[in-house]
């Protein structure tokens, strides 16, 4: 198991938005992660990304406690991350947000650049192909000179996926990834997913469209109020009651 | 005792005076979230108007305060149609808000340069009859009382205002969330350019206030009142109106207290402003303001 | 050369400012470029010329270790000031500086050793107008190569949002305190070479109108770019003489001319002045780096 998830909390005031979650996710596999809206599926990304820590609980890393590690350290260990409102750095460039990205791949020292010495624009001339290489995969490199912020909604997420795996990720978190996307750009981003868990990549990404989740993920949990309800397969989950029961309520006829 | 009983009292009635400037601030500020610059100019032309009405009009103080008052309610919207309504659709409003009240800011304050000279004026003599009252070694002017009295009912009217009538209510809802406030009809540019009516308007009367207390009036009098102004309303909270009142009584007294403590007064300032930078690095949101998580 | 010597007699003094004024402009600029609104330049400033000033004076040590010196106590400052100041942002963070640099500028007001109210006076005259441009020179050709490197990728990413900078690994602790530190050990510089200009400093030229001055000439100069501060600096600097020129001589319209500018660069081109010569559409803008390939 790559990343393993065990009991954690997490309190906002009175609230609880996180009440002792666990999970485990298989390296190299795509992990579903849903739940009716406000059952804690953003908050336990954010926990496990490092933007806030549990209030109790822990999180393991390739067996390695990771849950009081800040952000940017997850980060160096190969944790990557997309955000729900979409965080992408507006007045810059697609290329130039993904260059931005490359921060833990990319030295980039100083005194190279302050000599214009030739080293520095080889590496230049390198991370610039491999950013390249990123917008290529997730589709958009046609954009790569266009602000982010003329970018189309669907076109911004994927930007935001290509900037994710400029770190060169081990594991990826998706909040959303495909939320706004016609039916064709949803197909696409799948196939993506797809691709990388194929060579090695671990997925964990909430969504709200099912038929994507349950077309991609071979693991889904599901949360509600803070709790995990069960982690099955699509199979197991689809036809769990009390899952209908959360996205439907209470029952009233059978199906 | 009597001497520090005096400057208590000092204390208290200069600290109203800053209550009800830095109430003008924190008001724009809880509907806008945007620190209005511009605040201590008008303050300033508040001052100069109401001296110009007095000595060349010829009106009496009672007649020019809300003339001036007015003026400077009208000055307000013009703030606001000018430098803030323009910025509000874009993303960095705040930061850009403030950037074009400091520009207001030097704008009004070179027109009270170019319309009322650089001097150091003052009220002319009998402006408002003085009478003194001592009492247990207190004294106690006429003008520190009508002072207070004035800054209290303003501060006291504007609450309830804001509680109870209808526009007062729509200004707290768009402080809330203005966009839910435009979803339930109200009409939130109007609002707006109101709450700078008032907020101006107050910020004018605390510089007639001040140059009669003080018996001076300068272009530059805005200088020294508008970083103690943030102060107070640093330490009372931003957006909240008790807490503004609240810091502005506080920092009085504490301005005068450290005079009294230190034997001069050249360590007034230094005093307040450490403990503004104490108080932004232990609690930003100060004694009543609202924490705001903006994070993810 | 009659005439340059000429020009010079007159200009000479001006030229100088435009000169430190640029230099302190790039000091703040370095901290904007982080996203942090820092108004305590002009103090940093303040501490760096007063502590050059006093060792060259007092202790005869020698001018270019002096400025250094001015440099590192400033940034010695700086991190003591940005540690606790960390975690607040926007316009907490610059109250949070201003308050620091007046209740600096009231210490120095009160102390003896910087002169009190009449300030440092009697001060070496060691600076020269080729040694003020040679470091802006240098300054801005060191700061024009930082984008591109790893320090300047951070900044810009901090700026444009932290909390995705912090998902992407950037310490954002540690950089912020560096463009604090840099920005402050700048800013000392600066005054540190000020203070060996005019024989004479004192609290007032560090003060908070002076604070509101370095941020004024970055916006209107723009902020997107280490020329735009300069370009700035030296435009509202020379303001005021490019305005005697034609006839307007009277202080408050020069000074409405200074906030009529401020108003239209805000309103109008946000980027500042320097935005109106780069090529910026809504949807293109060339890459700093495309920009960087060809230089």
């Amino acid at each position: 198991m790559l990343l393993q998830v065990k009991d954690v909390t997490r309190a906002f005031g009175g609230v609880k938005a996180l009440d002792g979650v666990s999970l485990a996710v298989a390296e190299g596999k795509v992990h579903g992660l849903i739940g009716p809206n406000g059952a804690g599926k953003t908050t336990l990304i954010n926990v496990l990304s490092g933007i806030i820590a549990p209030s109790s609980g822990e999180v393991f890393f390739r067996d390695r406690p990771v849950h009081t590690l800040p952000a940017h350290q997850l980060a160096a260990l190969g944790f990557a991350r997309t955000f729900q409102n979409i965080r992408l750095f507006p007045a810059m460039t697609c290329l130039d947000n993904v260059l931005a990205g490359q921060h833990l791949v990319a030295p980039r020292p100083y005194f190279p650049r302050l000599f214009c010495l030739p080293s520095a624009r080889q590496e230049e001339k390198e991370l610039r192909r491999q950013a390249m290489a990123c917008l290529v995969r997730v589709g958009i490199e046609f954009k790569a000179h266009f602000q982010a912020r003329a970018l189309s909604y669907g076109e911004r997420r994927r930007l935001e996926i290509a900037r994710a795996l400029a770190s060169r990720p081990s594991l990826l978190l998706l909040d959303e990834p495909v939320a706004g996307m016609r039916r064709k750009e949803v197909q696409e981003v799948g196939d993506l997913i797809r691709s990388l868990a194929a060579e090695g990549m671990t997925v964990l990404l909430i969504e709200h469209n099912m038929s994507f989740v349950m077309g991609l993920c071979s693991t889904i949990t599901v949360l509600n109020f803070g709790r995990t309800l069960i982690t099955g397969t699509p199979d197991q989950v689809s036809h769990h009651p009390e899952v209908m029961e959360a996205y439907l309520g209470v029952r009233e006829h059978h199906a | 005792m009597d001497l520090l009983a005096q400057q208590l009292v000092n204390g208290l009635f200069i600290g109203s005076v800053y209550g009800l400037f830095a109430i003008g601030y924190t008001l724009v500020f809880g509907v806008l979230d945007i620190l209005n610059l511009a605040h201590a100019a008008v303050f300033t032309l508040g001052g100069l108007i109401a001296l110009w009405l007095v000595e060349t009009c010829g009106l009496s103080i009672w007649m020019a305060f809300p003339a001036s008052v007015l003026i400077c309610g009208l000055l307000g919207l013009l703030l606001d149609r000018v430098a803030f309504a323009p910025l509000r659709q874009r993303a960095d409003s705040n930061f850009s808000g403030l950037i074009s009240s400091i520009a207001m800011a030097i704008i009004f304050e070179s027109a009270a340069l170019g319309l009322f000279g650089a001097r150091t004026v003052r009220f002319p003599a009998h402006t408002v009859s003085v009478s003194v009252w001592r009492w247990e070694g207190l004294s106690i002017t006429s003008l520190q009382v009508e002072i207070v009295a004035i800054s209290i009912l303003l501060m006291f009217a504007l609450t309830q205002f804001l509680n109870r009538a209808r526009v007062g209510k729509a200004i707290r809802a768009v402080a809330e969330n203005d966009r839910t406030a435009r979803l339930l009809g109200i009409h939130v540019d109007g609002i707006i350019a109101f709450t700078f009516f008032i907020s101006s308007a107050l910020g004018g009367a605390a510089g007639i206030l001040f140059g009669l207390y003080f018996d001076s009036l300068s272009p530059d009098m805005g200088r020294s009142i508008e970083l103690k102004g943030l102060a107070v309303i640093i330490l009372g909270g931003m957006g909240s109106i008790p807490g503004a009142i609240l810091g502005g009584l506080a920092f009085g007294l504490s301005e005068v207290l450290t005079v009294a403590i230190t034997g001069t007064s050249n360590l007034r300032d230094a005093v307040a402003f450490t403990v503004l930078f104490t108080v932004l690095v232990l609690r930003p949101s100060g004694l009543f303001g609202r924490k705001k998580l903006r994070e993810a | 050369m009659e005439a340059l010597a000429q020009f010079f007699a007159i200009y000479g003094s001006l030229i100088n400012f435009i000169g430190i004024n640029a230099i302190l402009a790039l000091s703040l600029y370095l901290t904007l470029a982080a996203g942090q609104l820092s108004m305590g330049s002009a103090a940093f400033a303040g501490i760096g010329g007063y502590t050059a000033g006093i060792l060259t004076m007092k202790l005869g040590v020698p001018f270019l270790p002096a400025v250094a010196a001015g440099s590192v106590v400033a940034g010695i400052a700086g991190l003591l000031i940005g540690l606790p100041v960390l975690r607040l942002t926007g316009v907490f963070l610059a109250i949070a500086t201003l308050s620091f640099g007046e209740v600096v500028r009231i210490a120095v007001l009160n102390v003896d050793i910087t002169g009190g109210a009449q300030g440092l006076v009697g001060i070496p005259n060691h600076t020269k107008t080729w040694g003020i441009y040679l470091a802006l020179m240098v300054v801005g050709y060191g700061i024009a190569r930082l984008r591109y490197s790893r320090i300047g990728w951070c900044f810009e990413s901090i700026r444009e949002d932290e909390t995705a900078a912090k998902a992407m690994g950037i310490d954002t602790t540690y950089y912020k305190i560096l463009a604090f530190v840099l920005g402050a050990m700048l800013a000392g510089f600066a005054g540190a070479l000020y203070a060996h200009l005019n024989y004479l400093i004192t609290p007032r030229e560090f003060g908070f109108s002076v604070a509101v001055d370095l941020l004024i000439y970055n916006i209107v100069g723009g902020t997107r770019a280490w020329y735009g501060p300069v370009f700035g600096a030296i435009l509202l600097t020379a303001l005021p003489e490019i305005l005697r020129g034609t006839g307007i001589t009277a202080g408050p319209m020069r000074m409405a001319t200074n906030g009529l500018i401020l108003l239209a660069v805000i309103l109008f081109l946000p980027n500042g002045l320097v935005s109106i010569f780069r090529r910026t559409g809504t949807k293109r803008e060339k890459s700093p780096l495309a920009a960087s390939e060809e230089a």
